[in-house]
């Protein structure tokens, strides 16, 4: 087993999604203010009323997403402002502009580690301020259009409903097929010893494409 | 030639008594339950051709939403029936009595079913999940061709085991041996001749078993299993998808229990002895033995294919003959808690 350090295959053991986990909420923190940080959720075994502090998942929760009628061409990310009154409100850091059906959209977005891939997947699902569920229709006039685009022509990257890992409830997951070869990818094209990436970069690095999809955008300050 | 306990596998059922449910009832007098033998290895949704001529004519106006629950728990409909049984019937019910539901589908706890469609497609990624895990990839299952895929569902949902053992193959995939196992492969052996390149693993000192664990827990010890609380939520149960690292280490031999516990390590702590009788063995470190034990929690039973398993069996045998033909393993396991 190697020392996690690195990733050289594309795939990440669960120690190194701890790593990469705590790196990339880090990094989102200090780079990323117009957001609320990431929150690491540890996994309690609830039969067993035991806490894995090693293992868990990030979590991303209650982002107000509206979409404008017009879109700006060059800014193709979710129209998530920033509060101009952040510093008078410590909790809440967007403010809501009313999307097209005059209703306030909440997003969860939580980053799952895959034992079965070795590769992090990201759940998410959309509801509405009484909690009923968005369907994926709803949510998808919600992302900017070259998402929904990308969805339909990429045939890697599709959206399925299925169970929450551990929810026992039915979330939206974005397929990791195939992840770890653009990993391997986007490895080669930043280090010089061949397809070495430093575990501290791998979600940062997966995020910045994974995240386009549903419309999240990262700085670029966050890839240093 | 498939063997004898995968025959078994397949041929097993569960009969079933199902209840139309009062809500849904529009005739006087309510219809009689349905009884249906359903397969083990088989999904619900799959016997809703055989369940609703009985009660058709019952059915208020409108379109069906299909839906299972035993005892007021929603039944997922993705896990196969006999593990649905092992799991939520400590004790089991036959016929074990579940009620169905053709309207009020309840969506925000279950992923919804289209029907076999759904069905199918579950069964495949679970297959292309399994192979990615034992082989490492899964471009077997996403070469096979469509006629294939279609044939290999179709097996399945027929209990064809012939027809599953000619189409299985080409799957390829990996089997694990070591001196504990019989050398039953999964795929059969006039396949290997037609193998040019090594897309099967062969024998590895290490491999990746796929396991869909269910643990339920219990705080006290129970005299019978009929004692044993029911379930009132699918939180009651931790589920993990996660394969087992098989290890193969000289002499020793790798059992169920090791398997077990090698997927919930935080629950079973570093235990010393294995057997009983190494235990009683010990006259001094009885009581000490019996006090950690307390204090750890214990595998009280562990069901695969509604078997009862003894904890010490060689994990490859059961590996090699009770899987499901996705290629996973389904444990349902109770375990007594930690006292703490």
């Amino acid at each position: 087993m190697n020392s996690g350090r690195e990733v050289s295959d594309g795939r990440l053991t669960v120690e190194g999604f701890s790593v990469a986990a705590r790196a990339f909420a880090d990094k989102w923190k200090i780079h990323n203010q117009s957001f609320p940080p990431w929150s690491w959720v540890p996994l309690i075994n609830r039969t067993l009323h035991l806490s894995n502090q090693e293992e868990g998942y990030l979590s991303l929760e209650e982002i107000l997403i509206l979409s404008s009628l017009e879109e700006s061409p060059e800014d193709e990310s979710l129209n998530v402002a920033t509060d101009c009154l952040e510093k008078e409100e410590s909790v809440d850091h967007t403010i809501l502009v009313q999307n097209q059906e005059n209703e306030a959209h909440y997003y969860d977005f939580h980053i799952v580690y895959s034992s079965s891939y070795k590769v992090p997947v990201l759940y998410f699902r959309g509801y509405c301020s009484g909690g009923q569920p968005l369907s994926l229709d709803v949510i998808k006039k919600d992302l900017p259009s070259c998402s929904v685009s990308l969805l339909h022509e990429s045939k890697w990257t599709f959206i399925t409903q299925e169970e929450h890992p551990y929810l026992n409830r039915p979330w939206f997951k974005l397929h990791p097929c195939g992840t770890e070869d653009w990993i391997k990818l986007l490895s080669q094209s930043s280090i010089s010893t061949g397809c070495q990436m430093p575990v501290d970069l791998y979600l940062v690095s997966w995020f910045s494409v994974v995240g386009q999809v549903v419309g999240l955008r990262i700085p670029l300050e966050m890839l240093n | 030639m498939a063997n004898e306990a995968v025959k078994y596998v397949w041929e097993g059922a569960i009969p079933l008594q199902i209840h139309l449910h009062k809500s849904d009832v529009a005739s006087h007098p309510a219809p009689p339950p349905a009884l249906v033998l359903a397969p083990r290895i088989g999904y619900l949704p799959l016997l809703i051709p055989l369940i609703k001529p009985y009660f058709k004519d019952s059915l208020p106006p409108g379109e069906d939403s299909i839906w299972f629950d035993y005892k007021g728990v929603p039944l997922k409909w993705y896990i196969p029936t006999g593990v649905l049984f092992d799991l939520l019937c400590a004790e089991p019910e036959r016929p074990w009595n579940l009620t169905v539901h053709f309207r009020g589908y309840p969506s925000n706890i279950l992923i919804p079913c289209e029907g076999e469609d759904s069905v199918k497609w579950n069964f495949v990624n679970s297959l292309k999940e399994a192979q990615y895990i034992i082989n490492g990839n899964c471009k077997n299952v996403m070469n096979m061709s469509q006629s294939d895929q279609e044939d290999l569902w179709t097996s399945v949902m027929n209990g064809d085991l012939d027809a599953y053992t000619k189409l299985s193959p080409k799957l390829k995939m990996a089997t694990i041996e070591d001196d504990f196992s019989r050398k039953a492969s999964l795929s059969s052996p006039q396949s290997r001749q037609g193998v040019t390149e090594t897309d099967v693993a062969g024998q590895v000192k290490t491999a990746r078993i796929p396991v869909r664990l269910y643990v339920r827990s219990i705080n006290q010890d129970f005299k019978n299993l009929e004692d044993v609380p029911e379930i009132d939520t699918w939180d009651d149960i931790s589920y993990l998808n996660r394969p087992v690292e098989f290890l193969r280490e000289e002499g020793k031999c790798f059992t169920l229990r090791n398997a077990i516990e090698s997927l919930l390590p935080e629950f079973i702590g570093d235990r010393a002895q294995t057997s009983g009788e190494e235990r009683s063995r010990d006259d001094d470190n009885t009581e000490e033995a019996d006090g950690l034990l307390r204090e750890m929690g214990e595998i009280k039973l562990a069901r695969i294919q509604g078997i009862e398993m003894k904890l010490e069996i060689p994990f490859s045998w059961v590996v090699n003959n009770l899987m499901n033909p996705e290629f996973y393993l389904h444990i349902s396991v109770l375990v007594k808690a930690p006292q703490r």
